[in-house]
């Protein structure tokens, strides 16, 4: 367990870093594009917005995905039945209770969020509390429990932010090449560093979305585990899935963004060919499975 | 350099290692007993919140439920025997005795549509069924705590500091499966 947290403060570094090398390159080019020979100057601001950009979404990237979930903050007196599960699973999985939030959705769905046991929520819709039993609840519960142990929220977190930027990077440049002005006396060498900023324009989001769909799935997998581990009964949240799976509702309050967040895709698209390597969620059926063999 | 120094620079090269890693293995037992103590403690504050709220539900389902005297005898027995219970093993049976008793009181009130309409009742139940397996995770917190900490003090190196500073094998908390259970709620 010890390993997997390290693990993930690990990959949430490289993860980091693999970014920050994309945007420097990505912003050398635009800086040469935009003002001939504007490299460095390129570069120096490409950095600097990512950093603000890290700093922001390391200290408030919960709120902001709370915020656009729709989700409200819940007391106990409102609430006594998912506090305790709440409090019960903290107790098991030995860390500080995360906060409530619950957002006013039919949807079957829950996340969790934030950068650090210390500073963790659980969200869930109202939908979920009323039409699991108790037992499936806190499968569901212990599921993002052990996100929060493990570390994924602030690894998940960041990466929301960093594909968003890259994309956004991409975007801009791959305007600025189509609709600019070009230098017709710029040479060969502008046109083959056009051509490579293109090509890394159209490449980076998609190694961005690749990287960011194979952490994501293998983290639902192990977050199942852990979650047979706490409640030692995998069977709870086994069933909890095939409900959900069951419901075929789509909850509006999430976007591509945070997708990935949720225990199962809250948009329900799961058609064509590139199903499996651009999915945010391993298929529930083969979820179950393994839950059900542990 | 003469060989002589080398190899001082050498030993207190390692000593130093030596002493560092001492330090962190036996800080690194410090914690993990402090972790286990701590959790046996948090069983203590979720008994005592249990042994607090029962007068609460016996007084709510007398109301409605007048005739079950050998179940309220049952739950009345077993708090006068947590108060009176010494040592660990004692009072273990003694919650467990309270366990089973509102375990019947909440089997005896499914006869009573009234009593499970009432929102007091409701609110107890909910309370009493959250501290229930409040209960059953803080015991298997502890023993995953206890695992860990009897697994460090057999494997070498660490089982050396175990040795000579006394860190000792700890008990597991075991206790009969039907107490881990939680109650039943119905909504």
């Amino acid at each position: 367990m010890y390993e997997q947290i390290n693990e993930n403060k690990r990959n949430t570094i490289l993860l980091v870093l693999f970014f920050s090398v994309f945007v420097a390159l990505l912003s050398w080019v635009l800086g040469e594009v935009w003002f001939q020979g504007g490299g460095t100057l390129g570069i120096i601001l490409g950095i600097f917005f990512l950093i603000i950009f890290i700093a922001i979404n390391y200290f408030a990237g919960d709120k902001i995905v709370l915020g656009i979930s729709g989700a409200k903050e819940v007391q106990k007196q409102d609430y006594p039945y998912l506090f305790n599960l709440i409090d019960g699973l903290s107790i098991a999985a030995g860390i500080p209770k995360p906060k409530a939030f619950v957002i006013n959705d039919t949807a079957l769905n829950a996340f969790a969020t934030g950068r650090d046991p210390e500073h963790s929520s659980i969200v869930v819709t109202t939908g979920i509390l009323q039409k699991l039993n108790r037992e499936e609840l806190e499968g569901v519960i212990a599921h993002e429990m052990s996100h929060i142990k493990n570390y994924d929220i602030r690894l998940m977190m960041m990466v929301v932010v960093l594909v968003g930027l890259s994309a956004l990077l991409s975007d801009i440049l791959l305007r600025s090449v189509l609709w600019g002005r070009h230098d017709k006396k710029g040479g060969q060498m502008q046109i083959i560093m056009l051509v490579g900023g293109v090509v890394l324009a159209i490449l980076t989001p998609i190694v961005a979305m690749v990287i960011k769909m194979a952490i994501s799935r293998q983290r639902e997998y192990l977050a199942d585990a852990s979650a047979g581990m706490l409640t030692r009964n995998p069977r709870g949240l086994a069933n909890a899935l095939k409900k959900i799976s069951e419901d075929k509702e789509i909850l509006e309050a999430a976007n591509k963004a945070t997708s990935h967040l949720y225990i199962d895709n809250p948009l329900k698209n799961r058609k064509g060919m590139m199903d499996g390597l651009f999915s945010t969620h391993p298929p529930i059926l083969e979820r179950i499975k393994r839950l059900e063999a542990l | 350099m003469k060989l002589i120094e080398l190899i001082g620079i050498i030993i207190l090269f390692g000593l130093a290692i030596f002493l560092v890693w001492l330090v962190l293995a036996y800080n690194g037992f410090v914690q993990l007993k402090n972790r286990i103590e701590n959790a046996w403690s948090q069983i203590d504050v979720q008994l005592k919140r249990r042994f607090d709220l029962v007068p609460n539900l016996m007084e709510t389902v007398k109301g409605y439920a007048k005739h079950e005297k050998e179940t309220f005898k049952m739950v009345t027995e077993a708090r006068a025997l947590i108060t009176k219970a010494k040592g660990v093993k004692e009072q273990g049976e003694a919650e467990n005795m309270l366990s089973g008793a509102l375990k019947s009181i909440f089997a005896v009130s499914e006869a009573y549509p009234e009593l499970k309409a009432n929102k007091n009742f409701l609110m107890l139940q909910e309370e009493l069924s959250g501290i229930e397996s409040k209960i059953a995770y803080t015991r298997q917190f502890y023993n995953d705590e206890v695992l860990k900490y009897n697994t460090k003090t057999e494997v070498l190196p660490n089982s050396l500091i175990a040795g000579i500073f006394g860190f000792n094998k700890k008990e597991y908390f075991e206790i009969e499966e039907t107490a881990r259970e939680p109650v039943k709620v119905k909504f």
